[in-house]
């Protein structure tokens, strides 16, 4: 047999020393036997260990596995990680992937459970203040159920860096003065001070934020085991709030409502009154309900822009970005527009903008919106909105950008492609001129027809520029 | 009035918002620190639980409970009777700073009553969280609850200061909304979780400016009005793609001191509650359309038994599905294997054909599983799922 002597529970460094070498010299898990400290050793006659001389590889995934499962309170870790170790040397390189494998199971429900003390030690820990000739200390009571403390205490130093502390373990203690962290030996729980006035203050917002007409003892267990509660000073209320709980949920279901406390109601937010015939146009539309599609939209997106515009640009209808911010055509496509509109030498802040429809219409499809084409319906529904603000700002030319925008012009489905690029008379003194949408240059897959359609975009765009004066 | 006072009525005020999630922030340390406190490290931690079950990683409290909105479902509401009471913000730092020493939170939940007009609460709010990071260096989590409507440039700041901010929707009916809280605008608070989303989005690209790095999320109280399941989930669904919410919470309305009389008699069954976080999980994390999940014509999901095996009986011939062959998305839909299982099974069966002591040894719940499903050594016959006989219930105070 040979004898491995590690230097205290959680030594990793000694184990990984010792591993390699044992591995690299071939030897047989069941010849190993694994000490920690002083304990005795059952068997006299010894083998030494074999000196590391050729490297081995070790697989990442075994180190991560290794060095949290190695903390684990169990005797039995050395020799499985080992075992696991020299499996996967013997050629099993694949074995850590194999959750169903017994060895490779125990090692991950060990690691497992040691990953939940970690997390349960951040949570349940609790310090108490201390002030003596020393200054000010912070002192705390734990007692883990793994070889934690040394892993765990480099957390503690992050979140209390500067402050002084001592976190007292029954096997060991970690001690941070603000700048080197020490660990010595043990203590016990009487070696905690006494309660600080903020103990009370914990207990007095324990017992208010708990809910007595929603008893969930399990859901409180499975994360707060009994096991906690000694050392955690809300635990002392435990066993009065669940006895009171049921009469005091009875209670307020009993209770007769009260005559209302006579409070003034608030005065009715002020809302200046509309300074433009558009700003009470917008207001109004902003309340919309002529359609189903208001409801699941954040706002209304009216038009805007110069109210005296000569030209006016329509639409289809806003999209995610547009409906967030509450104005059209700030979006992707909204990006595109404003470059093609300064290639071809118009203003956009001298234009009227708007969309035919007022309301993203979409399906939500987890965390994004997918938008839909609004349908006839719905365009002819809104028209409403866009013939006030056509009358309003009582363009010479009207740009329709798409199909929407050219159905809700012209209340017939039109052909873009036949359509596009040429000056189309109104009624009145009104000229359509009908082009894409700026979306479907986005949607062109090839960058060629992208530039191509693009150019075309900005020429039929350019038929505008003798509407600007 | 004492310190202590004030924390019990204005902790008690806050118990209604189901939050306390300490998660999903950035990075922060005060190791080599020469001053300040506190660290996050992505994920958050429930320092304790309380007897509902519900964790408590922040100090969640009000900074007032005086409120000018009179919402029914309210304990704050302007004609409810309780006693009022109002923290300094020296007060507020003090406790925070306080129990964050001594380990018991994270970190700060600041809510409010509405007091005088949105603007001037949301400043006060601002004040606190301003306080806390600039004077005492407080590395800690901030959650602070927005207020519908305030200025877009306290917003800003809210966000510069917080982790997480947030709204309650709180009722997704507008006609409900507007019977039991009429000062409530519903589209005020969908103009802000917009606001806040195009915020959140616009820091995490250019990551020139800090806005809450946690995200948003809201609440819905489930059981104060007639709406059922169905509608909420598909409220939720909406939410969660419009203004990309962190979490949705849902809330069991649940009996209050000195409730308004336009209030249900009873309160939600708190299963209910439960059922909707299932269900939220299955349209999120499990590939399930609401359609797959309510299976009741009532438009509720049923109480008896959870929604993955609501859809398991509505759909027998899906069932037995192969452990060894199947596809994630069916391993997903087999009642009683979540995410990590499936991932777990996946890797596992390369390396051999999967039997029943294999499932049990990757942590799976055997006996759950096997009506459902095919193993190398186990073959139920196809649709074949029984019925529960009993249905098994949490216990329930009030039914």
């Amino acid at each position: 047999m040979t004898t491995i002597r590690l230097g205290f529970p959680a030594d990793w460094a000694g184990f990984r020393a010792a591993a390699r070498a044992l591995v690299a010299a071939n030897t047989p898990p069941g010849q190993i036997t694994w000490l920690v400290g002083d304990e005795p050793d059952l068997f006299a006659d010894n083998t030494p260990p074999p000196a590391n001389d050729a490297p081995i590889t070790v697989p990442r995934r075994f180190v991560d596995l290794a060095e949290t499962t190695i903390m684990a309170n169990d005797p039995e870790r050395f020799g499985l990680l080992y075992g696991i170790l020299f499996r996967i040397h013997q050629g099993e390189a694949a074995l850590l992937h194999d959750a169903a494998d017994p060895a490779v199971h125990r090692a991950l429900m060990l690691a497992h459970a040691v990953r939940r003390d970690i997390h349960k030690m951040r949570a349940f820990l609790r310090f108490r203040e201390v002030t003596d000739d020393g200054g000010t200390r912070h002192v705390a009571w734990f007692e883990p159920a793994h070889h934690i403390l040394e892993a765990n205490a480099p957390f503690f130093v992050r979140r209390f860096a500067t402050m002084a502390w001592s976190i007292l373990t029954p096997d060991r203690a970690a001690h941070w003065d603000g700048t080197t962290l020490r660990f010595g030996p043990g203590a016990t729980r009487a070696d905690l001070p006494e309660d600080d006035r903020f103990a009370e203050c914990w207990r007095v917002y324990y017992r208010a934020i708990f809910n007595p007409a929603r008893l969930k003892l399990s859901a409180m267990l499975s994360e707060m085991p009994r096991k906690y509660w000694k050392n955690l000073p809300e635990a002392r209320d435990i066993p009065e709030l669940i006895a009171a709980a049921a009469p005091r949920a009875g209670a307020m279901l009993a209770a007769p409502p009260t005559p209302p406390r006579p409070a003034r109601a608030p005065p009715a937010p002020v809302t200046d009154p509309p300074t433009t015939e558009w700003e009470a146009l917008k207001r109004q539309a902003g309340a919309c309900r002529l359609c189903p599609l208001w409801e699941h939209a954040t706002q209304t997106v009216f038009g805007e822009g110069s109210t005296t515009a000569r030209i006016m640009l329509i639409g289809e209808q806003p999209g995610d970005q547009e409906d967030l911010a509450g104005r059209p055509f700030i979006g992707p496509a909204g990006q595109v527009l404003d470059h093609a509109l300064r290639a071809a030498g118009l203003d956009r802040p001298a234009l009227y903008i708007t969309n035919a429809v007022k309301h993203f219409k979409f399906e939500p499809r987890g965390k994004r919106r997918i938008h839909q084409k609004p349908n006839e319906a719905e365009i002819e529904t809104c028209k409403f909105w866009l013939d006030q603000e056509r009358a309003m700002i009582e363009p010479a030319l009207i740009i329709a950008l798409g199909a929407s925008a050219a159905r809700a012009l012209f209340n017939r489905a039109i052909t873009i492609s036949r359509e596009r690029g040429k000056l189309i008379p109104l009624n009145g003194a009104t000229s359509a001129l009908i082009t894409i949408h700026p979306s479907y240059l986005l949607r062109l897959p090839d960058e060629a027809a992208k530039r191509r359609e693009y150019a075309a975009f900005v020429r039929d765009l350019r038929l505008a520029l003798p509407y600007m004066a | 009035m004492d310190l202590l006072r004030k924390l019990e009525i204005l902790a008690d005020a806050a118990k209604y918002d189901a939050s306390c999630a300490s998660s999903g922030t950035d990075r922060r340390h005060s190791a080599g620190k020469t001053n300040g406190i506190g660290s996050t490290e992505g994920m958050g931690i429930c320092h304790a639980y309380a007897p509902d079950g519900r964790c408590i990683s922040l100090l969640k409290i009000l900074l007032t409970n005086a409120c000018i909105f009179d919402c029914a479902y309210c304990i704050n509401r302007r004609s409810s009777n309780v006693q009022r009471a109002r923290f300094s913000v020296d007060e507020i730092v003090q406790l925070t700073i306080g129990l964050y020493k001594r380990n018991c939170i994270e970190g700060l939940f600041l809510s409010s009553g509405i007091i005088r007009d949105p603007n001037y609460t949301m400043e006060q709010v601002i004040r606190v969280a301003r306080r806390l990071r600039e004077q005492e260096g407080f590395r800690g989590y901030i959650h602070l609850k927005t207020i519908p409507d305030a200025d877009p440039v306290l917003l800003d700041q809210a966000g510069l200061y917080a982790d997480r901010l947030s709204i309650n929707v709180e009722l997704p009916d507008e006609t409900s909304l507007a019977r039991l809280a009429p000062e409530k605008d519903a589209g005020g608070i969908r103009r802000s979780m917009g606001r806040m989303r195009l915020a959140i989005e616009d820091a995490r690209d250019r990551r020139s400016r800090r806005f809450a790095p946690a995200g948003q999320s809201t609440q819905l109280i489930v059981g104060a009005d007639a709406t059922d399941d169905r509608r909420i989930l598909s409220v939720a669904h909406t939410l969660y793609g419009s203004y990309g919410l962190r979490r949705v919470y849902y809330s069991a309305f649940s009996p209050i001191p000195d409730a308004a009389a336009a209030l249900p008699l009873r309160p939600a069954p708190l299963l209910r509650e439960h059922r909707l976080y299932q269900a939220d999980w299955l349209l999120r994390f499990y590939g399930f359309a609401l359609s797959d999940i309510i299976t009741e014509p009532t438009g509720n999901l049923a109480l008896t038994h959870d929604p993955k095996l609501a859809y398991a009986y509505a759909h027998p011939e899906a069932f037995p599905v192969d452990i060894n062959r199947a596809d994630k998305a069916w391993l997903l839909r087999i009642p009683g294997l979540g995410v990590k299982s499936a991932t777990r099974v996946i890797a596992a069966r390369r390396h051999r054909r999967l039997r029943l002591d294999d499932l049990a040894r990757l942590g799976l719940a055997v006996r759950k599983l096997a009506p459902f499903i095919i193993t190398a050594d186990h073959f139920p016959r196809a649709g074949a799922i029984p019925r529960p006989s009993a249905p098994s219930r949490q216990p329930d105070l009030f039914q």
